[in-house]
């Protein structure tokens, strides 16, 4: 059902993330039935479920994991992860706790991704090219491959994202970095040796701070709570009976 | 892609979305919210917590003889993995101002506000900086900052959320530092979801009455802590990071005060001794110790550390009794089983529907009741649908949304969601998710006031791993707020207290005297705790694991 134009809606490329996947009993006991693979863990080879992520296969296979799991659910980038698939000359990237493992998959885990981070006051930055070009001048050694861009396993516009820091473009470079779970993946392929979350985070903090549009609603409700203009009716709810608060709570209107 | 048997409930699904989006659209309720009976009712037939063996009366330590969830119970009754006998505490390893017990949302906070005004912290991670719950919060943060609302309106919703249980002055410093947060987190560069005119866009979350969920996407969570991490990794000079090494115990001095903690290092399985004016606990939660059997949204590292350390040392636990279930975790396809689907859905207008494709609950109520409500529907109604593995749920309507909010509304706002479920073929514009209640939050934890001070002189606690903000039921919205207010406050009254404290003698005595009266107690238990991970591996495997002695690094 609609995989196809599902497709074009995540941005580009569906294509170790298999689409279709017919799921199974839970991956923790063999049964008879249930289809295996071998894969190689760091290059030890493994039966596991046909239908388990890399992190699931991991366990599965008797790894207590202390560096490569994080939160389990794609938020964190804790576990990315490299692996190669057979007859296929390419390095394929992924994260462990969200990619299902392939027959013949050759995998390992970066328990750590080395990667320069500039130290800033982001109170003195100004939020221009010349910020980029000062805290990551690697930027501009950027050769546009595209290499980040295919690492990702956000599928993320990377190296769009890097052109646009390089333009000083920041409101571009945070929309298309909003998504980064700075797993690294990117990083560790880059021929500019270019540290892309980095700069994504630098991008986004530049733009909340200095960029977005502030709201004047929340300025009048500072002043409010400043002024203690709620301390009268907090004190009355705090010591009211809790029959009178219920009563109060249950009659309250709801915004449609 | 959904097995061919689900495809005449999805029809059904399909057929009442234009009749159910009608009834939407005129802003009338699409079901009729619970009143109080009916709300006790559910809770009481169907809330896990209700079950018998869910609660259990605790034998030893500050809260003996209290009902606490079975599961807390038992790791509470545990021994502890050091022998204090073996410390030397005469020379600590490390010393410092204050020592910061967890990497999450409530610990960076506290180490910034500590390091602005010139105190120096260390922080102290099982995982990496960051891995925390924090990070995974999708739908938003609650703060009242729209003309039509009040911090005292969403005052009066967190308590009826949290049955009234909740303590009022913490409420109260949760509610009215809302909008401080959210102007405080602006200044540190976090990207707010605005309208046109910069006004900050909110939404509704379970039992609130007015719209005010602040968000960043469906990555809330992800951004916030992502800039107060970077934040702390500006200031280097005043904030010491040490990861992978948790804090395995509390270290007290002569005078009964909270005075720093043992550091283990989970590689080299090394153990050092820090010695600090004032030690913060911001732990985060225990959804890996999965209670009563159930899947977790939670982080990898969310067993429940703090609470231990701190039961151990004399502090008072509050609400133990109290689990939150997500009423929407997700239950297909298996990989991503338990995995949080964001309340935000329902927040822009997402509909849970039975195997008919019918509305059973209004689908705002607070957590707790729409679980209550969900799990009634399939255990007593019998109207969930059943997944190839033996998992029940009930739909969850998305693509609703998008005729509610307008074409391209899920992409924008939930890329998080949408990229979740096309990896198994499922596109959430089009189809709706399945899913069932999910274990979610400690609800309860160690008891604070508004100052974040424990009932330990110099030790305090913020985030999840405190207790009475939520009474025995957060909100939507409000963890996040919580470890933003909270983390602010406790990095304020460690601060202050810091300045003007003089450690005594430094001891673990404490936990020899725990030791003592598990044995008093005639608690017979091999448990260790804190838990630190747990543990995933096949029985198969464990049956192979068969090292009789152990010395050295290798089991």
């Amino acid at each position: 059902m609609a995989t196809k134009k599902a497709a074009k809606k995540t941005p580009k490329k569906q294509t170790k993330p298999k689409a279709k996947v017919k799921p199974k009993a839970k991956a923790k006991k063999v049964k008879p039935e249930e289809k295996m693979f071998t894969i190689f863990i760091m290059g030890k080879a493994h039966k596991v479920p046909a239908d388990a992520t890399i992190m699931g296969a991991i366990e599965y296979a008797g790894y207590l994991i202390k560096r490569g799991a994080g939160c389990r659910e794609g938020f964190c980038g804790a576990c990315a992860t490299v692996y190669r698939l057979p007859g296929d000359y390419k390095i394929y990237t992924g994260l462990a706790c969200t990619t299902l493992v392939e027959d013949g998959m050759w995998l390992t885990q970066l328990p750590v991704i080395p990667g320069q981070r500039a130290i800033y006051d982001l109170d003195k930055l100004v939020p221009n090219v010349a910020t980029i070009q000062k805290l990551y001048p690697e930027v501009f050694r950027c050769v546009a491959c595209n290499t980040c861009t295919k690492a990702c396993p956000q599928d993320l516009e990377v190296m769009d994202y890097i052109q646009a820091a390089k333009r000083g473009d920041l409101e571009q470079l945070m929309d298309l970095s909003f998504d980064c779970i700075c797993c690294g993946l990117c990083a560790i392929r880059c021929p500019a040796e270019i540290v892309q979350y980095n700069v994504g985070l630098l991008g986004k903090r530049l733009y909340g701070k200095y960029l977005s549009k502030k709201s004047p609603e929340l300025k009048k409700r500072l002043k409010e709570v400043k002024s203690k203009k709620f301390d009268k009716e907090y004190k009355e709810m705090m010591t009211m009976k809790k029959d009178k608060l219920k009563k109060k709570y249950y009659a309250r209107d709801l915004e449609s | 892609m959904y097995p061919e048997y689900m495809i005449p409930s999805l029809e059904k699904v399909a057929q009442s979305r234009n009749k159910r989006f009608e009834l939407a659209k005129s802003g009338k309720p699409v079901f009729p919210p619970m009143s109080a009976e009916e709300r006790e009712d559910v809770l009481t037939k169907f809330h896990p917590d209700y079950k018998s063996e869910s609660r259990r009366k605790i034998r030893l330590g500050p809260n003996k003889g209290e009902l606490i969830t079975t599961e807390v119970a038992d790791m509470l009754e545990s021994h502890a993995r050091i022998k204090p006998e073996l410390f030397d505490l005469s020379s600590p390893d490390y010393e410092t101002d204050i020592l910061i017990i967890g990497g999450g949302g409530a610990g960076t906070a506290a180490a910034i506000i500590a390091a602005q005004k010139g105190v120096q912290s260390i922080i102290s991670t099982k995982l990496r900086l960051g891995d925390a719950n924090s990070m995974m919060s999708q739908g938003g943060m609650q703060a009242a900052i729209t003309p039509q609302d009040s911090p005292t309106r969403h005052y009066l919703d967190a308590m009826g959320g949290g049955h009234f249980d909740n303590k009022p002055e913490l409420v109260r410093a949760l509610t009215e530092d809302g909008p401080d947060v959210v102007k405080w987190l602006e200044d540190l560069g976090v990207v707010w979801d605005k309208n046109e005119d910069g006004s900050m866009q909110v939404l509704h979350g379970g039992g609130t009455s007015r719209k005010r969920m602040a968000s960043c996407r469906d990555y809330t969570g992800a951004i916030i802590l992502r800039t107060l991490m970077d934040e702390v990794r500006n200031l280097p000079d005043k904030i010491t990071v040490l990861e992978f090494m948790p804090i395995v115990e509390l270290i007290m001095d002569s005078k009964g005060r909270c005075a720093g903690g043992v550091l283990y290092n989970i590689e080299t399985e090394e153990y050092f001794t820090v010695k600090a004016k004032a030690t913060i606990i911001a732990t985060g939660g225990y959804g890996r110790l999965h209670i009563r059997g159930f899947d977790t949204t939670n982080h990898y590292g969310a067993t429940g550390d703090g609470l231990v350390m701190a039961y151990r040392a004399g502090a008072k636990l509050m609400y133990m009794d109290s689990v939150q279930y997500h009423p929407t975790g997700s239950v297909f396809p298996e990989q991503i089983a338990g995995f949080l689907i964001t309340e935000k859905i329902r927040g822009a207008g997402g509909q849970p529907l039975n195997i008919d494709g019918e509305l059973f609950v209004f689908p705002r109520e607070p957590r707790d009741v729409e679980s209550s409500a969900i799990i009634r529907e399939c255990v007593q109604h019998k109207k969930g649908i059943t997944t190839p593995s033996g998992r029940v749920g009930v739909w969850l309507d998305s693509p609703l949304i998008e005729m509610l909010q307008g074409e391209g509304y899920i992409q924008k706002q939930f890329p998080a969601m949408l990229r979740q479920f096309i990896r198994y073929g499922i596109d959430i514009t089009e189809e709706p998710m399945l899913v069932f209640p999910s274990l979610h939050y400690q609800n309860g934890g160690i008891e604070i006031n508004a100052e974040c001070e424990s009932n330990i002189p110099g030790l305090y606690v913020a985030g999840e791993a405190s207790g009475g903000v939520h009474g025995r039921n957060r909100l939507m919205g409000n963890s996040v707020l919580d470890y933003n207010v909270f983390g602010i406050r406790a990095g304020k009254s460690a601060t202050r207290y810091v300045k003007t404290v003089k450690l005594g003698k430094l001891t673990l005595e404490h936990v020899k005297d725990y030791e003592q009266a598990l044995k008093k107690s005639k608690i017979k238990t091999d448990r260790i705790a804190p838990v630190l991970l747990p543990s995933y591996t096949p029985e198969d495997v464990r049956k192979r694991q068969l090292t009789a002695c152990y010395e050295g690094t290798l089991r």
